[in-house]
């Protein structure tokens, strides 16, 4: 159940996407999320899916991961689609059943909405599945540096989120440990009217909240007498490399959105 | 193993300002340089209370703790910890970061110590506690004791003079512990460091070069286990344990077997069974 | 109540990239009354058996007879609320499941999820404390504000509060000091004795396999390599050794002995008096002990 969870995100590779700089990669899916909203025509979209195409190849990833990712907001798509379908009453009618009319042009742009929905998943599906959760953290920590001018706790932040991945798979374990002592003691979690149900998350919660906050307690401590002091004189073991497949997807992604901003309609 | 490293001078401590018990009443002892110093008692005694003031996790109320000529006091805390490794009893608790190599160099990090000299270190401490095969690991694909031994490298990283282990193996199952205490048995004959060992392992305590038993944050003996040991019942009866080969020595001797001595190690029983054997 | 395992597999994510086979196989009886110590290494099994004695888990293979109950694999199980009223569990650090206001609402609590009112397992609560070493004073202490060995004991009244037909050990003395170590041993003893409880200990201490168990299991890498007395088991040290398990002081003694003698000694004793006798025996005839 544990490995499931976790490793359902990151899969190991080394290809060019999965080596890149975390900076590289975020900046490009920041981009991205704006261009999106430029193609507006049949040729615009088609440049935008082929440049996420080829990055989809790129990462040698089998289809269904992506798929994965999409499956849980597929409802959202669908849903979006059919909105604007239903919504939309401009072009020629296509289609008449009492009430019920589709257009021509609803039917374009609930395609064109749900497939800039697609698009946007998928990148950010492969961000997740190449860049290791502690990699995205610090890439966000060296991007967000310019604004701990601004008194954001930068480092704090990143270390707070680093902290919490690591013992994501912890709790997780403990929380099994928990469930399980306590079904031996009668506890029924997964039967019964549903009052019942909500009463018997409280010998889960009480002892997995204890163990998370004495788990906090100690580590402190242990970080404490490791001589922890805040970010002040601190140096870094991670290091992000800036390379040339970085310059050259910054780049890509700027001619990219060029050429959008041209073609748009 | 002359000279004096830390000095604790009647230290007494209240986790709580209005109780009446201390934790810690008027508390003496030196540590020598390069020992193996084991520091039992049951729970409850005031030893990982001891442990915690040698590096001003917490400051005594009473008395006074020096490391390396260093008093301990609000100012001098971080120039302490730099010299004092600690390795606590959940390995889970103190493992910081995301992988084997982030949570060495943590304790390097704090102390702003450069990236390449990082890298050198995190090779050489790995290398000493047999993890420099396990560098991109996350902590939850490693063995308990692997985690300690990780604990261990982070410390040793710092290269402090002393380390000090709060029940380091309490929680490992015997193989765990077995490659913990093996580990820091190869530290003290390098010559690295001082170990400063907080257990209620006799077996493990009994291999120390010298021992101190707490009992109800007082001081209860200090000597080498041979010493301490012939407190027998004593111990037992502060909820201690006796090592096995003690005990059969005890038992031998009151059968009338004419024993020159307890042993605190099975192989020196045995030769002396052989002599008396031989004599017949 | 009688256990019947019979080859019992157990495969953890069944039918996804993750599966592991953690158990292989396995046949074990436990008859009634029976004091069974399970060994292994960590990872051998011994923690996915134990969860399966009362249908924590289910198995993908074999079945488990307990009682007049019979848990197979692929078939639906209902009311596994029944099971577990007989098979109490005490795992490793109980004492991370507590989680009432007070400690005799926290012993109440495995009772009254199995049926009994407020009243009825108030009277359990009294009859269990003794038999952990508790005062009745600490019945309405949180439980949080007493000491790890407390809270544990109260952890173990809550599991016996239930009044489990056969009782299920996971390193119930993990973490506590020799002292703490050996009342928490003496008292599940006692309950075995005087109770006739059946009790399956699942241990990294081969000095209590040694001591109290009628019969061992030993597990390794999910099959179980040996299964008999103490001093059946213990007669095979050389297996024993080769399973990277550690043996008990006496018999490393012994060995030892042995070695230094050039002796060979079939009946190795198993505890420290036995040994004395052992020795003494030895330094007076020159004779090889023979019981």
């Amino acid at each position: 159940m544990i490995d499931n969870i976790i490793i359902g995100k990151y899969v190991p590779g080394s290809t060019v996407i999965h080596r890149m700089d975390p900076r590289a990669k975020l900046l490009t899916i920041f981009l991205y999320v704006f261009i999106v909203f430029f193609a507006n025509n049949g040729i615009t979209y088609f440049l935008l899916g082929l440049f996420t195409f080829i990055i989809i190849l790129l990462t040698k990833l089998p289809f269904s991961f992506l798929w994965n990712g999409l499956k849980p907001v597929i409802w959202i798509v669908g849903f979006t689609f059919l909105l604007h379908i239903l919504v939309t009453k401009e072009g020629d009618m296509l289609f008449r059943f009492g009430f019920f009319s589709i257009y021509e042009e609803g039917l374009r742009q609930g395609f064109f909405i749900s497939l800039r929905f697609i698009f946007l998943i998928f990148m950010t599906t492969t961000l997740t599945l190449t860049t290791t959760p502690i990699e995205i953290t610090d890439g966000m920590e060296s991007l967000l540096k310019p604004f701990k001018k601004f008194k954001l706790p930068v480092h704090e932040l990143a270390l707070m989120m680093s902290i919490s991945l690591r013992f994501i798979p912890t709790l997780l374990e403990e929380t099994e440990k928990i469930l399980k002592a306590q079904m031996a003691r009668g506890v029924d979690f997964t039967s019964g009217p549903v009052k019942e149900r909500i009463k018997a998350i409280v010998p889960l919660l009480v002892p997995l909240f204890i163990s998370a906050f004495k788990r906090a307690e100690e580590l402190a401590t242990a970080m404490e007498a490791r001589g922890y002091r805040g970010s002040e004189g601190r140096t870094k073991i991670r290091q992000l490399k800036w390379g040339a497949i970085d310059s050259i997807m910054m780049a890509s992604i700027l001619l990219l959105s060029i050429i959008l901003l041209l073609l748009r309609a | 193993m002359e000279r004096s490293i830390i000095q604790v001078q009647h230290v007494t401590y209240r986790y709580n300002k209005e109780s009446e018990k201390p934790a810690l009443t008027d508390v003496s002892f030196d540590v020598y340089e390069g020992e193996w110093l084991a520091i039992v008692g049951h729970n409850g005694s005031g030893k990982s209370t001891l442990a915690r003031m040698l590096n001003g996790l917490l400051l005594p109320d009473e008395g006074t703790v020096t490391v390396s000529g260093i008093t301990l006091s609000e100012k001098t805390i971080w120039d302490i910890r730099k010299r004092i490794g600690m390795v606590f009893q959940n390995p889970d608790n103190q493992f910081v970061g995301a992988t084997v190599r982030d949570d060495v160099a943590f304790g390097m990090e704090n102390i702003g110590i450069p990236r390449e000299e990082m890298v050198k270190r995190i090779e050489w401490a790995t290398k000493i506690v047999k993890m420099n095969e396990f560098l991109e690991r996350e902590p939850h694909h490693l063995s308990g004791g692997q985690k300690q031994r990780v604990a261990i490298a982070g410390v040793l990283a710092v290269q402090p003079s002393i380390i000090v282990l709060d029940e380091a193996t309490s929680m490992l199952d015997p193989i765990g512990r077995r490659e913990v205490i093996e580990t820091i048995w190869s530290l003290k004959e390098k010559g690295l460091v001082t170990v400063i060992s907080i257990t209620h392992d006799l077996e493990e305590a009994a291999k120390a070069d010298r021992m101190i038993v707490m009992n109800g944050g007082k001081k209860f003996a200090e000597g080498t286990p041979k010493e301490v040991f012939r407190l027998e019942e004593e111990l037992v009866s502060i909820g201690l344990d006796l090592p096995f080969s003690y005990k059969l020595s005890k038992r031998l001797l009151e059968k009338g077997v004419p024993l020159a001595t307890r042993h605190l190690n099975v192989e020196s029983l045995v030769d002396e069974l052989w002599t008396l054997k031989s004599d017949n | 109540m009688d256990i019947k395992i019979r080859q019992l597999e157990h495969r953890y994510q069944m039918n996804t990239p993750f599966e592991r086979l953690a158990l292989c196989d396995i046949n074990i009886d436990i008859h009634e009354g029976t004091y069974l110590a399970v060994i292994g290494h960590t990872g051998s099994g011994k923690s996915t058996i134990l969860q399966h004695l009362n249908g924590l888990l289910l198995p993908t293979k074999g079945s488990i007879q307990l009682g007049d109950r019979l848990i197979k694999a692929g078939e639906k199980q209902k009311n596994l609320k029944s099971v577990r009223k007989k098979v109490g569990i005490v795992f490793q650090f109980p004492e991370h499941q507590l989680f009432e206001e007070t400690v005799e609402k926290d012993i109440a609590f495995g009772p009254m999820n199995f049926g009994a009112s407020f009243e009825e397992a108030k009277k359990k609560v009294k009859e269990v404390l003794p038999l952990v070493g508790l005062g009745e004073e600490i019945l309405h202490q949180s439980p949080f504000e007493l000491s790890g060995g407390q809270m544990r004991r109260v952890a173990i009244a809550g599991v016996l509060a239930m009044e489990p037909e056969v009782l299920v050990l996971d390193e119930p003395t993990a973490g506590l000091d020799p002292k703490g170590r050996n009342e928490i041993m003496e008292l599940f003893y006692r309950l075995h004795k005087e109770k006739k409880l059946t009790t399956i200990l699942v241990t990294h201490s081969m000095e209590d396999a040694a001591k109290y168990a009628d019969e061992i299991a030993v597990l390794h890498q999910g099959e179980l390599k040996m299964k008999g007395s103490p001093k059946e088991i213990f007669r095979l040290t050389r297996e024993l050794e080769q399973l990277g398990l550690d043996l008990p002081e006496s018999i490393k003694f012994v060995m030892k002995l042995e070695e230094k003698f050039s002796l060979t000694v079939e009946d190795k004793p198993l505890t420290l008096e036995e040994t004395a006798d052992f020795i003494e025996a030895l330094l007076k005839e020159g004779v090889v002990y023979d019981r």
